[in-house]
């Protein structure tokens, strides 16, 4: 897919703001996950602005596309993605981790509308998706269904549980976002990003994800024209009759000189002076960010 | 103020020197639960398991029947939910000698939520035989429960919490399990509590001296094993019982407390918790208070029930 100039500036822009919003959001609510959520701005801004039939009016449309946060912890990030998109004023940002809240610190879906599951233990979303194709399928209805997994996360046995079943039922309207940025929250000693492994370094997702029966495809998953072109393949299904694994090569923390691949910015909260840092690291002005 | 967790981390490190077979296996949170300094004291025994719990309770009760003392790290909710078939069959149904570091207990685990929040966890791990069910009052008696832990040979389940909370014990503690702690004499009502919310509890009977209510205070950290006839002689004196947890009012603290009277003392105890209800992301002061059980909000409540 070719995005025209104008596009593909605007997304960036859309970027940029997402990634300043979250920093704010978690600096003012004094806790919150960064690294997660900044590594998958632009899968989620993607999703949310082009690739996804949703209607943010309407967010209990049956016939919307479905989209599963299953690395929950990243929910400061999705929030100010649906915020942006309209689904909710992006003041409300302000009341993220509050008490009464609609923004929990783990998305909950029956908080907020226009969520399509709830999560925060890791490993639970395929399976909700898979739920969701299997339905489709059964209630002749077209929609797709996108989940979004961590690359630390895909370490529990109940991702595989739902890959495989995935694979059995030829499920081409599920797909599997891999957000895969090299780092969990605390792993392995070694080489790697810094001081820390890569979650699979031994053991490519690709390759699983194959073995497994899905359709595999590899992307840098934060450059917008990769992300749009795998969606569009993975949601045209056939002549694949498979489910896909879009293989998301990411940085996490990705953005901020002072975030990039260090695993300490897992969860860790801005200090005013970071917000400083980070409208210079991405040459934004206050004013240009919405309130 | 000391977080049970620090205690946690920080006794690891000690333990490991005394028993060389002890070992520390992590799910992926060592830097939050403070496993990370028995890894950085003890590189070769320390095993990261990734985000696997249920893999983890078994590779531990494997460890355990071998010989390994294996201590466990991870947030409680994926010990006694996520892993919980593989903890009931492979770990207490086989007696191994697994200790469970259950951290990020009860309701304050830095703004998680509901996910995170595990409410229900006393009542799965009461509820299963062959467990030992502990839960600290402070970082003084976190430390006395890990050496006893490490003496007793099965599985032991270890109640710590995220935020800092007062030390109340003296340095020189000993842990004897099934042992009630008299926190504080009184007259009117027996406030009995378990984790650091007994400290909230001497605090509210302070506020509650001040108009002329005499509670006193009584903390259970061996939930199981529990002395139970020195539960009912220490509460024999007292009309009312108010029992106080960052837990369900089901099956809990409350539960064992009501249990144990039923049969044998009967008389009037109310259960302040979670009733029936998630628990949600919100400041630590704002849960306690909207839960009822701060120490301002444990005191009107039990002004009411001694004037009624
Ligand atoms: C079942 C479960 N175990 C542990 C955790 C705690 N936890 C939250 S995020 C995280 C690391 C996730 O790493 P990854 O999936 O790679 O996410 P990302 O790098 O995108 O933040 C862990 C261990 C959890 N939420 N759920
Ligand atoms: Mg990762």
């Amino acid at each position: 897919m070719i995005l025209e100039t104008d596009a593909r500036k605007e997304l960036e822009r859309l970027a940029k703001i997402t990634r300043y919003l979250i920093l704010k959001t978690v600096h003012q609510s004094g806790a919150g996950h960064v690294g997660g959520p900044l590594s998958a701005v632009e899968i989620l801004i993607a999703l949310f602005f082009k690739v996804m039939r949703i209607d943010p009016k309407r967010p209990d449309w049956d016939d919307r596309d479905r989209f599963i946060l299953s690395k929950g912890h990243a929910a400061v990030g999705l929030y100010t993605v649906m915020a942006l998109r309209g689904y909710f004023p992006v003041s409300e940002l302000a009341t993220f981790d509050k008490g009464n809240s609609r923004l929990q610190g783990h998305p909950d879906m029956t908080r907020l509308p226009g969520l399509d599951i709830s999560s925060g233990s890791l490993g639970q979303g395929l399976s909700a998706g898979l739920g969701y194709a299997l339905g489709a399928k059964l209630a002749k209805k077209d929609f797709h269904t996108w989940v979004l997994l961590g690359d630390g996360e895909i370490q529990e046995g109940m991702v595989w549980e739902a890959a495989h079943v995935a694979s059995r039922y030829r499920l081409d309207n599920l797909t599997a976002i891999l957000d895969d940025n090299g780092l969990q929250q605390y792993g392995w000693r070694g080489k790697g990003r810094g001081d820390r492994r890569d979650p699979w370094d031994a053991l490519p997702p690709a390759r699983i994800f194959e073995a497994f029966g899905w359709r595999v495809i590899e992307i840098d998953g934060h450059d917008f024209e990769q992300i749009l072109s795998a969606c569009e393949i993975a949601r045209k299904g056939a002549p694949a009759e498979r489910p896909t694994a879009i293989i998301a090569h990411t940085v996490k923390g990705k953005g901020l000189p002072f975030t990039e691949g260090k695993h300490a910015w897992h969860s860790k909260v801005p200090s005013s002076e970071d917000l400083q840092r980070a409208l210079e690291a991405l040459g934004l002005d206050e004013s240009e960010v919405p309130r | 103020m000391k977080a049970l967790r620090e205690a946690f981390g920080e006794t690891l490190v000690e333990l490991g020197e005394k028993y060389p077979r002890l070992l520390v296996l992590d799910g992926d949170l060592a830097n939050s639960t403070k496993a990370d300094r028995f890894e950085a004291a003890f590189p070769d025994r320390f095993l990261e398991m990734g985000i696997a719990e249920q893999n983890m309770l078994g590779v531990a009760a494997g460890l355990a029947h071998l010989g390994f003392i294996p201590w466990l790290s991870s947030f409680t909710v994926f010990f006694t939910h996520r892993a919980l078939d593989p903890l009931r069959m492979l770990v207490a149904q086989t007696h191994a000698n697994v200790k469970i570091g259950a951290a990020y207990s009860g309701l304050l685990t830095g703004y998680t939520g509901k996910t995170h929040q595990d409410v229900e966890d006393l009542a799965i791990m009461r509820a299963m035989p062959d467990m030992v069910v502990l839960a600290p009052i402070d970082a003084v008696e976190t430390r006395a429960m890990m050496h006893w832990a490490c003496e007793y040979q099965g599985p032991v389940y270890l109640r710590l919490t995220r935020d800092p909370s007062p030390v109340v014990l003296e340095a020189a503690y000993r842990f004897e399990p099934g042992r009630v702690l008299e926190l504080r004499q009184g007259r009117d009502v027996a406030l009995v509590g378990t984790g650091p919310q007994s400290t909230r509890l001497l605090e509210a009977a302070k506020a509650l001296a001040r108009e002329g209510i005499e509670a006193g205070v009584f903390h259970l950290g061996s939930l199981k094993p529990l002395d139970e006839d020195g539960l009912l002689e220490k509460l024999r004196p007292y009309p009312l019982v108010v029992t106080a947890e960052e837990h369900s009012i089901y099956g809990g603290l409350g539960g064992l407390v009501s249990e144990v009277l039923s049969a044998a003392d009967p008389k009037r105890v109310i259960r302040i918790g979670i009733e029936d209800r998630w628990g949600e992301s919100a400041p630590n002061d704002w849960l306690l208070d909207r839960y009822g059980l701060s120490a301002p909000r444990i005191a009107e409540r039990v002004r009411k029930e001694v004037e009624s």
